[in-house]
């Protein structure tokens, strides 16, 4: 599951010198990382070290108080939430963000709604059927697919509070994928989910997300989880990156050992 | 509580009849006046007793689970029911009490005569303000009863009876109100109908201060009551919703009202 | 999927009115036609309902409306019954927008209130304002139809007509909107208005459109309430009216658009009849039912209907 990073590869992403404090709190200090086109990025780090912060500045919930956020060219720093969703950036969140009176599917129906009547579609005026930009299929379609990817065709017709944790993360994965977004923010992917189901849930992700070109950044606790799906490893501590390496690399950093993962021997390659 | 009351404006209606009621019976039966405010909040107080528990324990206790727009329209509900009650119980004629207000006459300040009555409310309004303020700050009671409004599940798990913390801050909130509208109806007509003008206001006193915050609650009313006088004085026309004008113009620079609370981080 | 029938529905429940309705007595004309004009409001109400906004102050708009209505009489001598709707709605429509800029950004209590404390200012403006009759108000021209005076006896069937007509075209222009993607925003902005932003839409904006479309409805009814009453009055904006439309609305219910019409006539006659029997009570009998009706039927009177259904 390791791909090679080339040096020609596109950025698409690209933070500079991001600051950004909270009273006495330095969440963000200089955070510059510039993000390749179709990569897997895991980012780790304590809890408070910067890694929601970051993520919540890219997409546009905090404004940083320095520096500048760069996507495909164009300078979101200061865009809201939606105009940066509508350009193609998507987030998951810790906690999974769900119409919970809704039914699973109408979740995703909402969701592509939205998409369809930011493209202009399906609004008012419009006759039969649709197609949703990105994926060329109908609303009803697209959301079948979305959810046989993800595992969630069986909850179809439950509503989205009563399902159980492991499904609650995936449907608020899958609504993120509506818009067929270019970059996916993960929030703690696999945070409430069992020991046994962490990977396949990461693998099913990566998956259903990749297959259709999308770049990956997900922060992550577990190191078994990070070393096996990311390509590439951003440590933050204390609001800084201390370490932008490989997985494995990263890991075996005494600075990562000693502020992150607080392992003293290095961590077992697990295989690809 | 985290409900929106608007039975409220109920209460200070039934204190205000209650208050004026008794306290006519009172001075009709030849007792001094001079305790006839003592009469104003022990009618207060009974009427509350009366109210507030049948209300709570047998609607309102039934009903927190459900959707805060809901709620609204129960105790929204509540209220168009007492209104009906108040007129069953006394009527639609006006009563007039001026007795316990007449009785202290005025005295002069900056050369207008001003009513030494409102003395009474004004030290009302400090005693009560500043000993709620007391309660929920320096008392274990108190403290308690934030703790059971923050979040009663945790308080419930950790053994605190919420059901009757519930029960004392609705009865005491009612009070508060009853009491309002007892030391209020000598200086007005009693009429139906005086429950709705208060809500409304005292509405626009709470969003103004800022939703939980009783030093809010104390600043909103002092700016609605000042704001009010001068309007009264200078434009009367616009009198009427130059209330509505400030609180427009408050949640338009805090949308959360002056002394909101900071909002908790929700991703 | 299923074919949606409710268009029929509606086609068919107003074109009976418009067809059969001639052969009502007058009293019973009355009591249609306002059951439409309260209709509207209420279903402007459950548009804001299912995003979950109570608004306490539709009264504001259905008040504008009459007044609309009347000063088009009183000032310019027209009473053409299709001009005073469209001049009410558009009334309405003009004010929501404008104070839709302030009110789409709240939720809950704020917007309930906020929305209460307009309709109270517009109480306030029209009791002191004696050009437009203070207390008393005024009353309206008869009514005219495309420029002629209907006779006495058809005056009050020229009125539901054109009242049917209008509801059924607002029925099926709600209804429709309901289908489409920002329609059904809705249930959305209710449950998660955080993720509603995160996937790219405006929240405020949805809200914006749907507070001025249940202002033009509560202007066109408030217009069509005050021509066939034939009087108007400072107290179409007072909150006891703004109550009254939150109850049909609430016994309504938010699933279906023929609803609240259905909703406003089963009003019209409990109100009528518990009136009747103890016009002291009224209040209370209100307040009684509300309750009852949400605590036993929290979705309001179709989800009656839809429980005989599958039996």
């Amino acid at each position: 599951m390791v791909a090679f990073l080339t040096p020609q590869m596109a950025i698409i992403l690209d933070t500079k010198n991001l600051c950004k404090t909270f009273g006495a709190v330095t969440a963000a200090h200089e955070v510059s990382a510039a993000i390749e086109k179709d990569s897997v990025v895991g980012l780790i780090g304590t809890n408070g070290a910067g890694k929601t912060t970051f993520i919540n500045m890219i997409t546009g919930y905090i404004k940083p108080d320095k520096g500048t956020i760069e996507y495909d060219g164009h300078d979101i720093t200061r865009l809201p939430p939606r105009e940066i969703m509508r350009l193609g950036i998507s987030r998951s969140f810790q906690v999974p963000q769900l119409y919970g009176s809704l039914g699973v599917f109408d979740n995703m129906m909402v969701g592509l709604g939205i998409v369809l009547s930011n493209a202009g579609l399906g609004g008012y005026f419009s006759r039969g059927s649709a197609l949703v930009p990105g994926y060329g299929r109908p609303a009803e379609e697209v959301a079948e697919h979305l959810l046989g990817r993800f595992g969630l065709l069986e909850y179809r017709d439950r509503n989205a509070q009563v399902l159980p944790g492991g499904a609650r993360k995936l449907l608020d994965i899958a609504l993120t994928m509506v818009a067929r977004p270019r970059i996916l923010l993960l929030d703690e992917p696999t945070s409430g989910v069992s020991a046994q189901e962490k990977f396949g849930i990461m693998q099913m992700v990566l998956d259903a997300v990749r297959a259709e070109g999308t770049t990956v950044l997900f922060v992550e606790h577990d190191m078994e989880v990070v070393s096996r799906f990311a390509q590439r490893v951003l440590a933050f501590y204390d609001g800084r990156i201390i370490v932008d390496a490989p997985p494995q690399q990263a890991l075996d950093d005494p600075e990562v050992r000693r502020y992150v993962s607080g392992r003293r021997d290095p961590v077992e390659r697990t295989s690809a | 509580m985290k409900i929106v009351n608007v039975t409220h404006g109920s209460f200070y209606a039934l204190g205000a009849y209650a208050g004026a009621s008794l306290t006519g019976a009172w001075l009709a039966r030849g007792y001094p006046p001079a305790l006839s405010y003592a009469v104003l909040l022990v009618a207060a107080l009974g009427i509350t007793l009366v109210f507030a528990p049948l209300i709570e324990r047998g609607i309102l206790r039934f009903m927190y689970a459900k959707d805060e727009a809901v709620i609204l329209l129960i105790t929204y509900a509540l209220f168009l029911v007492l209104e009906d009650v108040i007129k069953l119980i006394w009527g639609v004629n006006p009563y007039f009490i001026a007795e316990p207000y007449a009785l202290l006459g005025s005295f002069q300040v900056a050369g207008m005569a001003y009513p030494t009555y409102n003395l009474i409310l004004i030290a009302l309004a400090v005693i009560f303000g500043g000993g709620l303020a007391w309660l929920l700050n320096s008392t274990r009671v108190g403290k308690l009863l934030r703790a059971v409004i923050h979040d009663p599940e945790v308080s419930r798990a950790m053994g605190v009876n919420v059901g009757r913390y519930y029960l004392v801050t609705f009865t005491i909130g009612s009070l508060l109100a009853a009491l309002a509208g007892s030391f209020t109806a000598p200086t007005v007509s009693v009429v139906p109908g005086l429950g709705v003008e208060i809500i409304v206001l005292s509405f626009a006193v709470v969003v103004i201060g800022g939703l939980g915050s009783l030093p809010g609650a104390a600043l909103g009313a002092v700016i609605v009551g000042v704001v009010r006088s001068f309007s009264v004085h200078y434009l009367p026309a616009v009198e009427l919703f130059v209330i509505y004008f400030v609180m427009a113009a408050v949640l338009a620079v805090r949308p959360r009202g002056l002394f909101s609370l900071e909002e908790p981080r929700k991703i | 999927m299923k074919r949606d029938r409710t268009p029929l529905f509606i086609a068919l429940v107003f074109l009976f009115v418009i067809s059969f309705g001639f052969l009502l007595p007058q009293w019973a004309m009355f009591i249609v036609t306002i059951a439409i004009a309260r209709g509207l409001v209420a279903l402007g109400l459950m548009l804001l309902l299912r995003a979950g906004l109570v608004s306490f102050g539709q009264a504001l708009y259905y008040c504008l409306g009459a007044y609309a209505a009347g000063a088009l009489g009183r000032f310019f001598g027209l009473s053409d019954i299709y001009v005073q709707m469209l001049a009410g709605g558009a009334l309405a429509a003009g004010f929501a927008f404008v104070l839709g800029f302030l009110l789409a950004r709240y939720r809950g209590i704020f917007f309930g209130l906020l929305s209460l404390a307009l309709s109270m200012i517009l109480y306030g403006l029209l009791v002191k304002n004696e050009a437009l009759g203070s207390t008393d108000g005024f009353n309206i021209l008869p009514s005219a139809l495309f420029g002629t005076r209907p006779e006495a006896g058809w005056v009050r069937y020229a009125v539901m007509a054109s009242a049917a007509v209008v509801a059924l075209l607002a029925a099926l222009l709600v209804h429709r909107y309901l289908n489409t993607p920002l329609g059904r925003l809705a249930p959305a902005i209710k449950d998660n208005e955080i993720r509603v932003e995160y996937m790219g839409a405006s929240a405020r904006r949805a809200v914006h459109v749907k507070y001025v479309i249940a202002a033009a409805l509560a202007g066109i009814g408030g217009a069509l309430a005050a021509t066939t009453v034939g009087h108007i009055d400072p107290e179409m904006a007072y909150w006891t009216t703004s109550g009254e439309f939150i109850f049909i609305a609430i016994l309504a219910g938010t699933r279906n658009v023929l609803a609240p019409f259905a909703g406003a006539l089963l009003y019209g006659v409990i109100h009528t009849t518990a009136y009747d029997l103890s016009p002291n009570t009224w209040q209370m009998s209100l307040g009684i039912s509300l309750l009852l009706l949400i605590v036993f039927l929290p979705e309001g009177l179709w989800s009656l209907f839809s429980r005989l259904r599958w039996r």
